[in-house]
């Protein structure tokens, strides 16, 4: 079977700008695929060249076996999209909203009406239906903003950092229904800077930087790169400085890599367990207290601390 | 290509204008108001001429000024031209007042405070500047139309005392909220509207009216049938620039962009825009044809030429309204265009005083709005003329909104519909 979703050397310019600096890569049937970057990378840009907003500097997509460039009308049909800005119109109801946007999917009467009330049942909104959106929380907005992408049951939906900005439970609910879509059947491509998230959803990652896409594969395909890595999390205070803790222990042996992140010092090292005795013998000596410290196996914050040099949430 | 969706992006954009109330108050309740307004400086009310709906606004003044602005504004207040509208009552009990307008015996409260005259006009042996004194206005809110058209007459008044403390207040206060204006330029606007009306309500006999048909038979002509459809073509343009605005905020809220990524082509979203604006626009006119003709007997002429008329404006309007939306890039743009080209083309439409009496080539350049051809249509009907009569006007409108049309596509075309 053919790739529901095929991308030649995609590359988008805004003005003399690269956003997108020639990516490809493909989507199956029946995946979930993440596409994993710090903000700024390009998944957004990407994701409107997909879905026929902008066309693409040059390169193509072919998706459901029509190309982006040549045949929008067709692929429009075939994908659902969810924007990561809310696009819904406040001052209308969850239910006028449906209303409105399955009729530019083109659907209409009895149908349109069935598939509103599953899509509210699927987003637990039901009892809501008739507030306007503007009385929601942001979680329900979200909610909502998901719901417009699935009401022509496509099949391949595009998710663009669906969970920025909500509380965890609402997060939760959203991880739980991209999972249960897709074991309904659909495709799904998913953008998201969480680690987190890209690992607990995905069969198969690319990780996107700068416009380029620098990893691609399943995740132990991914980790298998940096299977020779630990990565070694040191907690240290508010007060202290990380920079003077990183220049003392950048020349330990041992040390492949040394970086600063929120009260952290990650270091990525081939063995962890021997690195602790002299780390914490450096860090009391200049006096920083150091609370605790996490090992962490291979994952895909480490492939991409490993290939860029950066924390993803830099 | 299915018209279905383009109907449907027509009907949301008609259901959220109704939503929006402050929109809703400009579009309907101020041109009504002040055509209330201005027909009662001008007489409109007096005597028996009046058939309208509205009469005897239970109404009361407290005057504790002493001074000659108080006793001119109760004068005017108790005045035969506004008798058979107002029943006024002049108290000295202001508690009193009050009490009758919270059990919903009275409309309103006006409250002329001690030292409002003084306040205003300085007496020479005083130096110090005066503190300002400011006339106090009570409503019912249970009665918005009643004591909304006592407040637009208090206005009037105020706006004939003192051009800075301008009886536009309530139409720049609802620009203002409405995010339609900037702060900056509220007093201008306040100012340029209050002007125009305190020069069109003290010379009144500067409107020409015509009482001759051209079949030689005399019909009654009102002065509302001069203000009527001058304000009502004047909030027209603000009518459609908030389409254009919608228009602007659709892009920016991403749902336009929704709806390009939608199996819906771009003439598709365009074609509905324009349709919602143009039928907002229509259903503005029509509905404050048909109030002025149910409230105040106003006669408009024949039904089947004022459709076409109001079609054709209408159509003109949201030529303008569509091309401002395409060469205009933010919301504060197109408001602040939108603004000052429903006061130009107010003031050279008509809409404040009859433009007949300007120099020639003003009254020439006065035809690039839609103000002037709809004034020429409106007041041919309302001689007697039939729709013939409206032929040339129409035909002028109709070939300004589809020039507009034109030029607003190919400006679109150019740069694309969603832009960031
Ligand atoms: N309309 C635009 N014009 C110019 N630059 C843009 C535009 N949209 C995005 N960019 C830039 O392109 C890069 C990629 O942006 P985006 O695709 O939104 O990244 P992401 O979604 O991964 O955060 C960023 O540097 C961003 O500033
Ligand atoms: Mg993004």
């Amino acid at each position: 079977m053919p790739p529901i979703l095929e991308l030649h050397d995609l590359v988008k310019k805004y003005g003399d700008f690269a956003a997108v600096k020639g990516i490809s890569f493909d989507i199956k049937e029946g995946e979930i695929f993440s596409l994993l970057g710090p903000n700024g990378a390009g998944k957004t840009t990407t994701i409107s060249v997909l879905s026929t907003l902008f066309s693409p500097t040059s390169g193509d997509a072919t998706i459901c076996g029509h190309s982006v460039t040549r045949e929008p009308m067709e692929v429009k049909r075939c994908i659902g999209v969810v924007p990561q800005e809310l696009a819904l119109y406040e001052d209308l109801t969850a239910q006028e909203n449906f209303n409105f946007w399955g009729s530019m999917y083109g659907l209409s009467g009895k149908a349109l009406s069935s598939r509103i009330d599953e899509v509210l049942e699927q987003i637990g909104l039901t009892d809501k239906a008739r507030q306007r959106i503007k009385t929601y929380s942001g979680g329900m907005k979200r909610r909502v903003n998901i719901g417009v992408g699935l009401l022509h049951k496509p099949r391949l939906l595009f998710m663009d950092e669906p969970t920025v900005g909500i509380d965890p439970q609402s997060r939760r609910a959203i991880l739980d229904s991209v999972k249960e879509l897709n074991r309904q059947g659909m495709t799904v491509l998913y953008t998201t800077h969480y680690m987190e998230e890209a690992q607990e959803l995905s069969h198969r990652v690319g990780i996107i930087d700068h416009g380029e896409l620098i990893a691609l594969g399943t995740q132990a395909e991914l980790t298998r790169q940096v299977q020779e890595t630990d990565t070694l999390i040191l907690h240290i205070g508010e007060n202290e400085d990380p920079q003077a803790l990183i220049d003392a222990l950048k020349d330990v042996p041992g040390v492949l890599r040394i970086t600063p992140t929120n009260h952290e010092v990650a270091i990525v090292t081939p063995s962890a367990e021997e690195l602790i005795a002299p780390v914490v013998t450096r860090a009391d000596r200049l006096g920083i207290k150091v609370h605790s410290i996490d090992i962490r196996e291979p994952n895909l914050e480490a492939v991409f601390l490993h290939l860029t040099g950066r924390a993803l949430r830099d | 290509m299915s018209t279905r969706k383009i109907f449907h992006v027509a009907l949301k954009d008609v259901c959220l204008i109704f939503r929006d109330r402050s929109a809703l108050i400009l579009m309907l309740l101020a041109p009504f108001l002040l055509t209330i307004g201005m027909g009662a400086v001008t007489g409109r009310f007096s005597g028996s001429s009046t058939n309208s709906g509205i009469a005897d606004i239970p109404l009361t003044i407290v005057n504790a000024d002493a001074g000659q602005l108080g006793d001119a504004l109760v004068e005017m207040f108790t005045s035969p031209d506004l008798e058979a509208l107002l029943d006024s009552t002049i108290s000295t009990d202001l508690s009193a007042a009050r009490a009758a307008v919270d059990n919903d015996e009275s409309a309103a409260v006006i409250y002329i405070p001690a030292g409002f005259t003084d306040s205003i006009i300085p007496s020479p042996q005083r130096s110090a500047p005066p503190e300002l004194v400011q006339v106090e206005f009570y409503a019912n809110p249970t009665r918005p139309t009643s004591s909304g058209i006592v407040r637009t007459i208090l206005e009037q008044f105020l706006s004939q005392v003192e051009i800075g403390r301008i009886s536009g207040e309530v139409t720049v206060t609802q620009l203002l909220a409405n995010g339609y204006i900037d702060p900056a330029q509220a007093a201008a606007v306040g100012t340029s509207i209050g002007q125009q009306m305190v020069q069109s309500s003290g010379s009144t006999s500067s409107i020409k009216l015509i009482n001759v048909t051209e079949g030689g038979g005399e019909v009654e002509f009102d002065t509302l049938a001069y203000i009527a459809p001058g304000m009502a073509l004047m909030f027209l343009m603000y009518t459609v620039t908030y389409g254009g605005l919608l228009l602007i905020k659709e892009n920016r809220q991403g749902t336009l962009a929704r709806m390009l990524i939608s199996p819906t082509t771009s003439a598709q979203v365009l074609g509905g825009k324009v349709i919602g604006i143009f039928l907002i626009a229509m259903a503005q006119l029509l509905i404050l044809i048909g109030g002025t003709s149910l409230l105040f007997g106003l006669k408009w002429g024949d039904p089947l030429a004022v459709l076409v008329l109001v079609f054709a404006a209408a159509f003109a309007a949201t030529g303008w309204g569509i091309i401002i939306a395409a060469v205009f890039k933010t919301p504060g743009q197109v408001g602040s265009v939108g603004s000052a080209l429903m006061l130009i083309f107010g003031l050279l439409g008509g809409s404040f005083f009859d433009v007949s009496s300007l120099p020639g080539w003003v009254q020439i350049i006065s035809k690039i709005s839609p103000n002037a051809w709809g004034m020429e249509g409106f007041l041919n009907l309302a001689h007697g003329g039939s729709i013939v009569s409206v032929g040339t006007p129409v035909l002028a409108l109709l070939i300004m909104g589809a020039v507009l049309f034109c030029a607003a596509a190919f400006w679109i075309s150019r740069r694309g519909l969603a832009r960031k």
